[in-house]
């Protein structure tokens, strides 16, 4: 299935793109998008932990199932002001 | 929601002659009138930061008539705050920012009280800074004093009104977990390694978003004292300026917050103090005059300079190898892993992550330069300009 990742902030950046869109197996949970994009990423496994994880615009845990057509936001914390 | 300010406070108020005209075009709106600008008017409200966010945030609060502002901020008016801090003005520079805003908060409204705490908020002063205050506005620009503002307001009880820019980018949220809503620590339970973020200072940020997310604050600010509308209460807003977008998160409060959750274990404020977590015991990190000395001896070393295309155009060390930070991950290659290497950039910031970037990449000899080219251009060689 496809799932569309997104990034924010810094961490677009760091990966040089807006997001992509990543193939995982059926059943796969968050928690697994997140270690693959590590994987493809190793400069972002640094904030593992510190993000803001959310499925369609929701709120997150790792546990989450997800479903193809999801889209995943990986979003940062921000200190400017 | 309910209104923040309670009726037996609106007692005492009473609005007459010109104030009336002042304030015509909020009376006009039913969803104000006159028994809504006696709220604004018996409200006080606790603005964390005299800066970016601060300026739109307490002038907005002024003008519309809040009875009691009160600043922190033990910052001083700098040329450069003059791009995106619009209370200050250039003659103001040098001078204290709480006494530069309460002066333009004076101006703009002379009706309402303004009281300034020119020290930086910490664990030992906060509560006694926040107590007569109804509401706090996170204007804050660094992680320790977001997370004291939030621990502050949870543990008083107070809304904290929450903004934080990036760049081209702003979240804002109204953090009540009072009113059922999640704290900053429900998102984000610690603070990122300081390694891993940029400041203002190393980042950048366009000097119109503190305008367009500060202006958001005072508006939620507004809506909690006049009880009005929806709060941003668990929901994080976040704005893309060049995009121009606005997202929406739904978020949560964790029951497991060390702070706000079901068996809360963080009962007093803390200062947080950011340190550098590096898995190395060799030092990651040297001076100008370090990297001075080092560039004397003639043995070999790679000057790995992480600045974008325009800042090294501007300003670079000789014999320095560019690779912008962004293109950095992609062209790993370029570089010897074996090879003695050395980071810097403006300030310090980008080096850091680059320099987690190679560690993570398997780099041994490698560390990166406090303080960048800027340090350099102080502290070396002046005639390096600085910018």
């Amino acid at each position: 299935m496809e799932i569309n990742i997104l990034f924010f902030s810094v961490l677009r950046e760091l990966a040089a793109r807006d997001g992509l869109i990543m193939e995982l197996a059926q059943g796969a949970t968050l928690g697994d998008a997140v270690s693959e994009l590590f994987r493809q990423f190793p400069n972002l496994a640094a904030w593992d932990g510190r993000l803001l994880l959310a499925v369609n615009s929701e709120y997150a845990d790792r546990e989450r199932v997800l479903e193809s057509g999801d889209e995943v936001a990986l979003m940062p914390p921000v200190q400017g002001g | 929601m309910e209104s923040l300010i309670s009726n037996a406070r609106l007692n005492e108020i009473s609005l007459q002659g010109e104030e009336l005209e002042r304030y015509a075009r909020h009376l006009t709106l039913p969803e104000v009138g006159l028994e809504g600008q006696k709220r604004l008017r018996a409200a006080k409200v606790l603005c964390i930061g005299a800066g970016g966010l601060g300026s739109p945030i307490a002038m907005y609060l002024a003008a519309a008539g809040i009875g009691e502002i009160g600043l922190v901020d033990d910052d001083r008016v700098d040329l450069s705050n003059l791009q995106r801090q619009t209370i200050h003005g250039t003659s103001d520079i040098n001078r204290l920012k709480t006494d530069s805003a309460r002066d333009r908060l004076l101006d703009i409204n002379p009706q309402i009280r303004v009281t300034t705490h020119a020290v930086r908020l910490s664990a030992v002063n906060a509560r006694a800074i926040a107590a007569p205050y109804d509401l706090i506005i996170d204007g804050t620009d660094n992680f320790p004093t977001r997370y004291l503002s939030n621990d502050l307001a949870v543990l008083t009880g107070k809304p904290n009104v929450y903004g934080s820019i990036y760049r081209f980018e702003g979240q804002v949220s109204v953090f009540a977990p009072q009113h059922g809503g999640p704290c900053y620590r429900c998102l984000f339970p610690d603070p990122p390694d300081q390694g891993l973020i940029p400041s203002c200072a190393e980042g950048g940020v366009l000097g119109i978003l503190p305008g367009i997310v500060g202006a958001l604050q005072a508006n939620e600010a507004v809506k909690l004292i006049l009880g009005i509308g929806n709060p941003l209460i668990g929901r994080l807003l976040h704005f893309n300026a060049l995009e121009m977008r606005f997202r929406e998160i739904k978020l949560r409060r964790d029951p497991q917050c060390v702070l706000c959750g079901d068996s809360p274990t963080l009962r007093e404020l803390k200062d947080i103090s950011f340190s550098c977590e590096v898995p190395s015991s060799a030092p990651r990190e040297i001076d100008v005059h370090a990297l001075a000395d080092r560039i004397k001896d003639s043995k070999p070393f790679v000057l790995l300079d992480v600045r974008k295309n325009d800042e090294y155009q501007f300003a670079h060390l000789p014999g320095a190898t560019h690779i912008p930070l962004a293109e950095l991950p992609k062209r790993l290659t370029e570089l010897d892993p074996q090879a003695e290497t050395i980071i810097h950039c403006k300030v310090g910031g980008r080096s850091a992550i680059a320099l987690q970037i190679l560690l993570k990449a398997g780099f041994e000899n490698v560390c990166h330069v406090q303080g960048g080219i800027n340090a350099w251009s102080r502290e070396i060689d002046p005639s390096v300009p600085m910018y």
